[in-house]
């Protein structure tokens, strides 16, 4: 089994190279000219990248080769949309352009550097998935703390544009939402590798379908009302979709069975339904969700636009989208300020001004490239617990980028997320190196030639007992 | 696990699939609208690009650019403030635009296909030339003239509108109303004092952003008789000369007709000629009832009433709209004739209701002979290098009396001012003819003063015609200071300079 290492440096100096012709042509664009310093951030980026290649190439050989470049574009491409914005407001004051390290575009290079050390860690210290099934519980606790802080803090703490998604602490905000969702999908795969027989053997036939018993569904309907308090007290619908889609496609997984797929659809758009129908007629907690359903069903309509809090962000993203047209206007060329909050929720609006429907599309393909190389690792690891875990990690980003890009294109209401590796933002850019790095750590056991050997005679610190007291723990089978 | 993790990446890919669709949408196929979205600020950016158009009067810029240093290159600047405001209208940033400034937009912003050859030339040479100048039919002096005297009537009245035309073109000379406001304000780059500006005026119960001389429909009052006249006289019955029945009193359906004073017609009989000069209110109120209500409402359509697709800019399209006037229904409510609501319509009471073009126009096509011209404001457009792109070519809109008619109803008009009740009116060196009226309208406040008229040269050629109204005119004779006031306009229109 080759490890392919070198094809992965390969990809990395090509995506290097695009991302330092990007800042090349946003200079052209935005100074009129090329500065002898165009190729500095992709330099350091490069360095970066080297630094995490370097890392994988000893701790995890047999890694999948085209993760770490796929993501490096995204994450090269959005420092340099980032720079980008900080010449252009620069020079709308007829200020001097900036330095490299100032302003977002240089806190964002500084956040790559810290996620990328995070990456390497959890890389070296973690050298066997498995490890993580240990601390399932604790990871559990963690990730519904993390998850309900927003909703208990008062909004002064934790309210940015109308969703209660953050912990604010002066200047600093960590959005804990991104982290959670590494925790729960490590506790999900853990519980549900347990249950897994329970829940897909017990069952009653109705209508042809195997339904399960009530008593079983009760760890979905916790989740279920998780989400849905999300939804209500964190104001956030994408957020509650990204929860409850990740648990009910790792249930699936985990059990083969459709109805659970059938029981989660309906619950889920059945609770959605509700809540609009509370915003219409109760309005209170429900209001916010009713008012972007109405943005959502008619962003243009005078009342929604001009209305604080309507539709205005989302008019604007479309016409910024439209502006740019099959192929944009060019990097740099384009007046993303137009659209709000261009830095964070909006920067694929700003960028596709830019880069049009042609660069769109090819980012689009990236994203679908990272979630597929996810989907192939867990389909290829040979444990329940990795399969779950790389599963459920490559389906929440792809259903993140979903969540983001729908909302903001117009596809689905517009909820509060960030763009994976292309958002401004610490808590996005770490949470979701992090769940690069598991991904790299598990395509590294599903590839390499332990894989297809014994199973745990690899190299590594890590304990040997953990996957034989997984599997012997699959055996609370109540028979019906 | 295999299968389900198959099927969720089967999933995943068709997420995808619908982003990717959902961006085909916004970005291909209605790109085009959102690119030119009235939301879209960078369509406003892209317009302060390049210098707008002049709208320009006797060589003299009245809506103009200046270079600023915001991210709105150019500010629009109307140096002659409220003079012009309800001809030229306004463009601001981001509120809609009004007037001349909205209906020749494309010209003046450029975008016009008469001036595309010019963009292509800016496309080599990588200038950003201007937009098309529109040179406006306006008279300078008379536009002055008619608002001044309009703001310092000596009534103290404070809404009125006044409007001058060629006869002979339909070239609108002169058009003012009061109050009027400051574009200035309103286009404004900063769009929250712009709003503020705005909403101010929106407010103000004069309703300053109205213009008064299109948009506002009152009764006519006396002037009406011109219509009646004609109506008279082209159903060939009819002489000047013609003893119609008068008296100082009549009664007709529950209604009573009385004369503005007792010296007015008490006799029993007075010709249509003394009856228009004198104003006779009994003589018209029965002529109207004896020709009828079809022939006193078709005459008042020829005239152009009831018409509310007109418009005054440009004679090939677009312009400042216009109110209909109307006669009213003059109907019971089982659709016969109300006669005693036909004898007041005819002294233009009643439901009648008039703008003051449409007053103007009536005294411009008995003064061209029965030929009604369309009115234009726009005379030229100019390219951005002063080529010339459209001269007005006059049209006539419609013709609703004959020439002879035409001919005795100008008489009677002449009349009205040598020897009547419109004597304010006469200008020294030209034969002026017109029609006063005398609107009640509200109980208890006082009356409209109108006056159509025309003015002839010594030469006969009709040189100007205009209508002046004054709301709510204090201290009886209402007519006898819009008369005067219209002697003065047509006096600068036609270049008499002082008194």
């Amino acid at each position: 089994m080759k490890t392919q290492r070198n094809a992965e440096l390969g990809l990395l100096a090509f995506a290097m190279i695009l991302v330092a012709a990007y800042g090349a042509t946003v200079e052209a664009n935005r100074i009129g000219e090329i500065t002898p310093t165009f190729w500095v951030p992709a330099a350091l980026l490069s360095v970066l990248f080297l630094g995490l290649h370097f890392v994988v190439r000893f701790t995890a050989p047999y890694a999948d080769p085209v993760l770490i470049p796929a993501v490096a574009l995204i994450n090269g491409l959005g420092v340099g949309f980032l720079r980008r914005l900080d010449i252009g407001d620069a020079l709308s004051e007829k200020l001097p352009v900036p330095g490299i390290f100032a302003g977002i575009g240089g806190r964002q290079l500084a956040w790559t550097l810290g996620s990328l050390i995070l990456a390497a860690i959890l890389l070296l210290v973690v050298r066997d998935h498995k490890v993580i099934s240990r601390y399932a519980y604790t990871l559990g606790l963690v990730g519904i703390v993390l998850v309900m802080i927003p909703a208990v803090l008062p909004s002064s703490l934790s309210e940015v544009n109308g969703a209660k998604l953050w912990i604010r602490l002066g200047g600093f905000s960590i959005q804990p939402g991104e982290f959670a969702k590494l925790a729960l999908v490590s506790f999900f795969a853990y519980y549900l590798v347990r249950k897994r027989e329970v829940l897909s053997l017990a069952s009653k036939r109705f209508l042809g379908i195997d339904f399960p018993r009530g008593r079983d569904l009760g760890p979905v309907v916790t989740v279920w009302l998780l989400s849905l308090l999300v939804l209500v007290f964190e104001k956030d619908l994408g957020t509650a979709l990204l929860y409850f889609g990740l648990f009910v496609v790792t249930l699936y997984v985990a059990t083969e069975r459709a109805s659970w797929l059938i029981i989660g659809l309906l619950l889920f758009f059945g609770g959605v339904y509700l809540a609009y129908l509370l915003g219409a007629s109760v309005g209170g907690p429900f209001a916010n969700f009713y008012d972007r359903a109405q943005v959502w069903l008619d962003p243009f309509a005078l009342s929604n636009y001009e209305r604080l809090g309507g539709s205005y962000q989302l008019v604007q993203s479309l016409l910024s989208l439209g502006t740019g047209g099959l192929f944009g206007s060019g990097p740099g060329a384009g007046s993303p300020r137009f659209v709000p909050e261009v830095q964070t929720d909006f920067i694929f609006a700003g960028m596709g001004e830019e880069i049009g429907l042609f660069g769109l599309s090819a980012l689009l393909v990236v994203y679908l490239l990272i979630v597929e190389r996810g989907m192939r690792t867990a389909l290829n690891v040979r444990d329940s617990f990795g399969k779950l875990v790389a599963g459920g990690l490559a389906f929440t980003l792809g259903l993140q980028v979903f969540v983001i890009l729908g909302g903001i294109t117009g596809l689905i209401p517009l909820t509060g997320q960030t763009t994976p590796f292309l958002s401004a933002g610490g808590s996005s850019l770490m949470a979701n190196w992090l769940l690069i790095a598991m991904l790299l750590r598990i395509s590294n056991a599903s590839r390499g030639p332990a894989a297809s050997g014994a199973g745990s005679d690899r190299p590594g610190p890590g304990p040997k007992k953990a996957p034989t007291q997984l599997h012997g723990a699959m055996t609370e089978v109540i028979q019906p | 696990m295999n299968a389900p993790l198959r099927r969720a990446g089967v999933v995943t890919l068709v997420l995808f699939g619908l982003l990717f669709a959902n961006l085909n949408w916004v970005q291909a196929y209605k790109a085009d609208d959102y690119r030119t979205n009235d939301f879209n600020r960078r369509v406003v950016v892209a317009q302060y690009e390049r210098p707008r158009g002049v709208i320009e009067v006797g060589g003299k810029g009245l809506a103009e650019n200046k270079v600023t240093d915001d991210a709105l290159k150019y500010l629009r600047v109307y140096p002659k403030k409220e003079i012009y405001a309800p001809v030229l209208g306004y463009r601001p940033v981001s509120l809609g635009a009004t007037g001349i400034e909205s209906s020749e937009n494309d010209f003046l912003s450029g975008e016009s296909d008469k001036l595309f050859a010019d963009r292509v030339k800016d496309m080599f040479t990588g200038n950003n030339t201007g937009g098309g100048n529109i040179v406006l039919s306006l008279n300078a002096k008379a536009q002055e003239t008619a608002y001044k005297e309009l703001l310092d009537n000596e009534r103290g009245v404070k809404k009125g509108a006044a409007v001058a035309i060629d006869p002979q073109t339909g070239a609108i000379q002169a058009m003012a109303s009061i109050p009027s406001y400051d574009p200035n304000p309103l286009v404004s780059h900063d769009e929250k004092a712009a709003a503020a500006a705005y909403n101010k005026l929106l407010k103000d119960d004069d309703q300053p952003l109205l213009n008064r001389a299109t948009q506002e429909t009152l009764p006519p009052g006396s002037t009406m008789k011109v219509i009646i006249s004609a109506a008279a006289l082209s159903s060939g019955s009819y002489q000047t000369d013609t003893e119609i029945p008068a008296g100082s009193q009549y009664k007709e359906s529950g209604a009573v007709i009385r004369n503005a004073e007792d010296e007015v017609c008490p006799g029993g009989e007075v010709t249509l000629k003394e009856a228009l000069t004198e104003s006779c209110n009994t003589g018209f109120a029965k002529l109207g009832v004896t020709l009828g209500r079809d022939k006193v409402v078709a005459m008042a359509k020829a005239f152009g009433f009831e018409d509310d697709s007109m418009t005054i800019g440009n004679l090939e399209g677009g312009g400042l709209p216009v109110a209909a006037s109307h006669t009213g229904a003059i109907a019971n409510p089982d659709g016969s004739v109300d006669k005693g609501a036909l004898a007041q319509s005819s002294i233009g009471q009643r439901d009648v209701r008039m703008t003051a073009i449409q007053g103007a126009l009536m005294a411009a096509t008995v003064a061209n002979g029965g030929k009604q011209m369309r009115p234009y404001l726009v005379q030229q457009e100019l390219s951005p290098d002063r080529r010339t792109i459209y001269t007005a070519s006059p049209k006539t809109a419609r013709t609703p009396i004959s020439e002879s008619v035409a001919s005795d109803l100008k008489d009677m008009m002449v009349s009205v001012v040598e020897n009547g009740t419109g004597t304010k009116a006469k200008i020294k060196g030209y034969t002026v003819g017109g029609k006063t009226g005398t609107a009640q309208n509200a109980v208890g406040a006082d009356p409209h003063g109108w006056f159509v008229g025309f003015a002839f040269n010594d030469k006969g050629e009709a040189v100007s015609a205009v209508c002046v109204m004054l709301e709510n005119v204090p201290g009886g004779h209402a007519s006898a200071e819009a008369a005067r006031i219209s002697g003065l306009i047509m006096k600068a229109a036609v270049g008499g300079g002082g008194d």
